[in-house]
């Protein structure tokens, strides 16, 4: 389609510009002690979290590498540089005091533009640093919160990050984690007072730029109680050679009868490896939505987790997945219910092609004093070619009987005829088979907001165009 | 012969290896209505997948040569652009593309260079207006969830906006009420008034035909064409059936 828009001439190569890192101030790769205090040290850590860190450290260093999913050989932590940021960085609320090699990479990628035309607010992060937070003065006004996390920690609301910083996402959980927990930097802190509506979204874009580094960023919202907030998360980076690792967090906190909806376009480069974690606390009669587009990174491990503790609390989960090439994507999500009618839906479709690998893995629990649950989990699977792979593990453990559950699974391939009929109206091929993938993944694209759901669509665009071409 | 628009000569085709078409010839000039009838089976849809390149079909001997080229085995995107257009049986439905931004890239695609939105929703809405459609339908998603007749109506709209040389119908009036086959062929009558584009419609009935006229008639049996004739002929089929040409 030559539906002309201003995001539509996104190429491959506005993300794989690279900008050297001459300029930027890095430590040493690997993980030591030694680089766990410089950053406590570097980041003027209260004691708490310099504790915090170097406990994190030890848990990583005794957790093995999960044994189930996608194989991570191509790992090695000892090459993965935990920290660089610009030299004399210092995070500023204008774009003009941002340098301007970085404000360019940002431009390109659209972030001021969209900020001015459609956002709340907006935080930049380059690398392991915020180099950009802004937030509008109509929402600050309303008293919400929006500013990097480390800043926060010494502020009127440091004894707030406290109480639930890791507190969803436990060093326990699992290796990287623990990994998180001892390299955290930059992100984003959220909060919404009681019964505050955020009109419009707020955005955080998380740029890597550096090659061999990791990012592990954390954002941490809180939206308190009959509050409502869209959060936007966008990510890139360009493709190196060796291999690059994401391992974020996001932790969200939903009060009572409190909305929050998260989305995601996620376009990592091909020599990444995202093991991310995001995970939800709902409250009584609160919703949370995860609206997710994963399509880059060259081996992915993400399941948003929603955990249904109030009476009457919800969550909605929609999904899309596109592996190429090299991909093996393994994504999904999972949902407890610990309370009465709480309910959780799953939407996702996932592509594959061109020898791309796709697993969709889902959790759902309900536990006995979750009566009268439900929930419902739809997946779908399109194949390109016949090299591809679409795994689906759907798990369920339900331990009431007063539970009304649900699930679906299609796997299916593009209709010949449905790319004929499209060509019999002068599309080409390649533009037929994008057109029929969009369709397909509109579960997502019709959640978003205009601009993204064109940005996702161009994506899809270059991933199938570019291929067949 | 420089009106000649459409030449077909001597056309073998398989499906899955079935040979369907065996030896057919067909010409159309410029402007013409041809009727394509036949017993079930006989292979008249085949004869139009085959017009606009669909790859299921393998031509395995003779040509086809539209607007001057020759088409045979090639892509249907390329035969589109030539000039060529057929309505679907079952016209697929395509979630995530609204039916107005659909004909817009289309009719972009086709007519190269761009349009001005404001002058297509116009054409588009005056189109729309000749076929009865609800102008809702231009921004519901491509075919999604439109009954049987509002689906055909959304092929002659396309019709009507890309303007082709030749337009195939297949079987557009088939599980049609009264009322809508009317419309349907108001619509089809418009194209060939505001065009002078030629036609091959490939039907059972002779409703759609009521308001058209009809150049030539081809009864089409066992993969040819057995007898061609003038519009008396669909008066003829519909009072005898086929039986005297299998």
């Amino acid at each position: 389609m030559k539906e002309k828009t201003r995001v539509d001439d996104v190429d491959r190569s506005i993300y794989d510009i690279k900008n050297k890192d001459k300029d930027a101030y890095r430590f040493d790769s690997g993980l030591t002690r030694e680089i766990v205090m410089q950053l406590s040290e570097e980041k003027n850590d209260p004691m708490w979290m310099r504790k915090f860190r170097l406990k994190c450290l030890d848990m990583f260093n005794n957790m093995g590498f999960p044994q189930w999913g996608p194989a991570i050989d191509g790992l090695d932590m000892d090459n993965i540089v935990t920290y660089v940021r610009p030299k004399d960085n210092k995070m500023v609320a204008d774009w003009d005091e941002v340098p301007e090699e970085i404000k360019t990479t940002f431009e390109r990628l659209g972030i001021p533009e969209a900020e001015r035309e459609s956002l709340a607010g907006v935080g930049a992060q380059y690398d392991s640093e915020l180099v950009y937070h802004n937030l509008k003065e109509d929402v600050k006004a309303q008293g919400v919160i929006y500013s990097d996390l480390e800043s926060e920690l010494h502020g009127p609301y440091a004894e707030m990050i406290h109480e639930h910083f890791m507190k969803l996402i436990p060093p326990e959980d699992h290796k990287f984690a623990a990994l998180h927990g001892a390299v955290w930097s930059g992100g984003s802190f959220v909060y919404v007072p009681p019964g505050v509506k955020v009109e419009i979204p707020l955005q955080s874009y998380f740029r890597l730029n550096a090659p061999g580094a990791g990012q592990f960023e954390h954002t941490l919202i809180i939206v308190d109680e009959g509050a409502d907030l869209h959060f936007i998360e966008g990510c890139s980076a360009p493709k190196y050679n060796i291999a690059n690792l994401h391992a974020g967090a996001v932790e969200l906190f939903v009060g009572k009868n409190a909305k929050m909806r998260y989305s995601t376009i996620e376009n990592w480069s091909k020599n990444m490896y995202n093991l991310n974690t995001k995970k939800a606390r709902v409250e009584e009669g609160g919703s949370v939505e995860w609206i997710s587009g994963s399509f880059g990174s060259h081996v992915s491990y993400l399941y948003p987790t929603s955990i249904l503790a109030g009476r009457g609390a919800s969550s909605e989960f929609t999904g899309v997945t596109f592996s190429g090439g090299g991909q093996d994507l393994d994504t999904g999500c999972k949902a407890i219910h610990l309370a009465p009618e709480t309910t959780s839906f799953v939407n996702t479709r996932s592509i594959s092609k061109d020898g791309g690998k796709n697993t969709f893995r889902s959790s759902v629990v309900v536990m006995p004093q979750a009566k009268n649950a439900k929930a419902s989990v739809s997946c779908e699977s399109l194949m390109l070619d016949s090299i591809s792979r679409s795994d689906t593990i759907p798990a369920m453990d339900i331990r009431t009987q007063d539970a009304d559950i649900g699930h679906e699974a299609k796997i299916g391939r593009i209709s010949d005829d449905a790319v004929f009929y499209l060509m019999s109206r002068g599309l080409s091929e390649e533009e037929a088979k994008a057109l029929i993938v969009s369709g397909f993944a509109d579960n997502v694209s019709k959640e978003l907001p205009l601009e993204y759901a064109v940005e996702m669509n161009n994506l899809i665009r270059l991933e199938m165009v570019g291929a067949i071409g | 012969m420089k009106d000649k628009i459409l030449e077909v000569k001597n056309v073998y085709a398989n499906v899955e290896d079935k040979e369907i078409l065996k030896g057919l010839n067909l010409s159309v000039k410029k402007g013409e209505t041809h009727v394509i009838m036949g017993p079930n089976g006989a292979g008249k849809s085949t004869l139009g997948n085959v017009l606009m390149g669909n790859p299921t079909y393998d031509v395995t001997k003779g040509s086809v040569k539209f607007m001057g080229e020759n088409i045979t085995g090639e892509d249907a995107d390329k035969i589109a652009k030539l000039g060529m257009f057929m309505t679907f049986q079952n016209p697929i439905e395509v979630p995530g593309i609204t039916l107005s931004n659909f004909i817009r890239s289309a009719y972009q695609n086709k007519m190269g260079g761009r349009i001005r939105i404001f002058e297509f929703k116009k054409k588009l809405k005056a189109a729309m207006e000749k076929l009865n459609m609800d102008p809702e339908y231009a921004d519901r998603d491509l075919n999604v969830g439109f009954s049987g007749g509002e689906k055909k109506k959304a092929e002659i709209l396309q019709l009507l906006m890309l303007k082709p040389e030749l337009a195939i119908l297949d079987e557009t009036d088939s599980g049609l009420d009264v009322d809508s086959v009317r419309t349907v062929s108001a619509g089809v009558k418009a194209y060939k008034e505001e065009t002078g584009g030629a036609l091959i419609i490939i039907t059972h009935s002779t409703r759609i035909l009521e308001s058209l006229d009809v150049d030539y008639t081809h009864i089409l049996v066992d993969g040819k064409i057995v007898k061609t004739s003038d519009a008396s002929l669909v008066d003829e089929v519909n009072r005898d059936g086929f039986e005297k040409y299998e």
